[in-house]
């Protein structure tokens, strides 16, 4: 059984599934970072894989992703450095990303080595519904990853139900119509929230964008089974002198 | 008007999926999917009513100054031994193709109901395109413009500022064109209901590609016209034109895609030489991947991250070509060739000297080309001469010396 699918059958609320960038904010951090998730109890680890023009991200994440990209990063470089990974961290991971470097890489070899390191789930905000549908499903299910859709309160009923077939693992809800880290009231999203929880999706779902407190987390997770938190994240590790203690400081604070 | 004109069955015009051959699509994130889809469902509706046809088709001749000439430049066909016709869009108001397209766009974007307009910009030609608009209909502008353009193009920053419009700063990533493109994205995301993406070439997710190079099919369509008024044929034996996102190579060739018989030259931007690692000759350098939303090829390294080209012409300077361009490529169906810094500036000079015009270093790509055609006395080359100089003169004074020694 998939590890998202594991987590979801064992807890269904306040799930904290954290974004961070690989090799962020050091080259070797990759997997200090993981670890110390674990230890400090997230549920689930979303890990970034740095591309030069990320579009879906917002500055912050931008940023991590261009310093990651400074340090070495590359895809060859993560999956050495997940090689192994298995044997510490038993959280799901899921790997985000953007198409062009998985093309330059090869779809199947990817998937195939995401598969073979112990990864569990991708999400893929450039790969359209249609595209995914037609060409890469089957391959997802060979390897047996999950693709993690992505709702936004402009996306009409019907699409979202078309999106909920389709997503494994959960579906991403997007809470408001902005690229990651946009401070919105998400009081104001409450409408849309209420709306997703109406449609009684077949997945679990997760809110992102703009999750970044107690509070915001809060709001969150009574609408949904969780959130997931990154550009707040990656702000609190930029200047990080001490990976653990870091994490462990902003974990508490949501928690 | 033709820009509404039914492609269907062509092998080069774009698919009813938004492809042309494996390139072109709609690669974006769910976010956008509403503003692209409210375009695709509605712009070739718009596009075929006669109404807004009428409108473009008169801002077009009355503000932009349309049609442009058709040029027969008696002195550079001496020299190449052949007829040469520069399409004259240097004379088009703000001085460069562009303004077709802005035009187009802003009339599209108010019968959708849109109240604001956002736009990309590398030099600064597009943003003023935009902004000039902008300011005629009234309506809200900002352009995201890379940190580092801002710097290089002062003149066209204050051309904006003066037209009313707000220049945002790219200060992400590599702070050029790619990264202004990805700010604009990402504005678009943030603002999906209220405001029109004016993208400035036949680049971006479907319907872009397709959208923009019919707005710019007036200039091969009045290329059509005025060549048979003035030599009895329609179809000149060859079209010529720079090519960075490939916007003005598009309009150039629209209405001769399918005339197998007129030989498409688009000239790429080959920087300080091809292999010289400072180039921005796409169709020679990229491999298929996927940029702002579209399948196409792009310049990266062997990892997918998209690389920094590098040209003399801030227009050239894109790491991608528009998917159409791609697909001209992978068929042959247009023979492309490149030209470095000093042959466009070479030709940029030669232009001027033979027939007192002073081209923009992005048209003198093209015309760099002019002596590698194999030209008969008999053949007819059009070459479009994109835009005018005046916003070079910085880099031709630069040169003047080098260039004007005999």
């Amino acid at each position: 059984m998939n590890r998202i699918d594991q987590l979801f059958a064992s807890k269904q609320e306040r799930i904290l599934n954290i974004y961070c960038t690989a090799g962020f904010p050091g080259p070797d951090d990759t997997l200090p970072v993981m670890t110390a998730l674990q230890a400090h109890g997230a549920d689930m680890i979303e890990l970034g894989m740095p591309f030069s023009d990320p579009l879906a991200d917002g500055p912050v994440i931008q940023d991590s992703s261009t310093r990651a990209l400074q340090n070495g990063m590359s895809l060859k470089k993560l999956f050495g450095q997940l090689e192994g990974f298995r044997d510490r961290i038993h959280l799901p991971v899921i790997l985000m990303g953007y198409l062009n470097p998985i093309l330059q890489f090869g779809v199947e070899a990817f998937l195939e080595k995401c598969a073979a390191v112990g990864v569990d789930g991708l999400i893929l905000p450039d790969l359209p519904m249609a595209e995914y549908e037609q060409e890469y499903k089957p391959l997802f299910e060979k390897y047996g990853l999950h693709l993690i859709l992505l709702v936004t309160p402009e996306t009409s009923d019907e699409r979202v139900r078309q999106i909920d077939a389709l997503s494994r693992g959960f579906v991403y809800a997007v809470s408001s119509s902005s690229t990651t880290g946009k401070d919105k009231d998400m009081s104001a999203q409450q409408a849309y929230f209420e709306r997703l929880k109406g449609l009684q999706l077949k997945n679990p779902v997760l809110i992102g964008f703009g999750i970044r407190d107690k509070r915001t987390f809060d709001t969150a997770c009574a609408y949904s089974n969780g959130a997931i938190i990154g550009t707040a994240f990656i702000r609190a590790m930029e200047h990080s002198k001490d990976i653990d203690a870091t994490v462990q400081q902003f974990i508490q604070t949501i928690r | 008007m033709d820009i509404a004109v039914n492609t269907s069955g062509s092998r080069y015009h774009v698919d009813k999926n938004g492809y042309y051959g494996r390139f072109g699509g709609a690669y974006i994130p769910e976010m956008l999917y509403p503003n692209v889809e409210e375009l695709r469902q509605n712009y070739m509706q718009i596009l075929s009513d006669t109404g807004f046809q009428q409108q473009f088709a008169h801002l077009l001749s009355d503000y932009v100054g349309r049609p442009s000439p058709l040029y027969l430049a008696q002195r550079l066909s001496e020299k190449y031994q052949a007829n040469i016709y520069l399409k004259r869009e240097d004379l088009n108001h703000t001085g460069a193709h562009k303004i077709n397209n802005t035009i187009g766009q802003i009339l599209l974007a108010q019968r959708l109901g849109k109240k604001r307009i956002i736009a990309e910009t590398g030099a600064g030609q597009h943003g003023v395109a935009t902004a000039t608009v902008c300011a005629l209909m009234g309506m809200e502008c900002v352009v995201y413009m890379g940190s580092v353009d801002i710097e290089r193009q002062a003149p066209n920053v204050a051309r904006m500022k003066m037209l009313g419009a707000t220049v945002m700063p790219a200060t992400s990533g590599s702070r050029t064109l790619k990264d202004a493109t990805n700010e604009a994205i990402r504005d678009w995301i943030n603002n999906p209901v209220d405001t029109h993406y004016i993208i400035g070439s036949v680049v971006g997710p479907h319907p872009y590609p397709d959208m923009v190079a019919r707005f710019q099919s007036v200039i091969s369509e009045e290329i059509m016209r005025q060549l048979l008024e003035k030599t009895g044929r329609a179809y000149p034996d060859y079209v010529m034109a720079c090519v960075g996102g490939g916007s003005n190579a598009a309009g150039a060739f629209f209405h001769f895609l399918d005339h197998e018989k007129v030989q498409l030259i688009p000239v790429e931007a080959a920087g300080k030489g091809v292999n010289s690692g400072f180039s921005a000759a796409t169709s020679q350098l990229g491999r298929p991947g996927v940029i702002h939303a579209s399948k196409t090829l792009l310049m990266q390294t062997e990892d997918g991250q998209i690389v920094e080209p590098h040209s003399i012409s801030a227009g050239l300077d894109y790491p991608g070509v528009g998917p159409l361009h791609a697909h001209l490529f992978e068929t042959g169906r247009a023979r492309f060739l490149h030209a470095t810094d000093d042959e466009a500036l070479a030709a940029a000079f030669e232009l001027t000297r033979l027939e007192g015009i002073i081209p923009a270093l992005e048209s003198s790509h093209a015309l760099a080309r002019l002596g590698d055609l194999a030209l008969q006395p008999d053949d007819v080359v059009v070459v479009c001469l994109s835009g005018r100089g005046d916003k070079d003169m910085a880099t031709y004074i630069r040169h003047l010396e080098q260039f004007t020694k005999s």
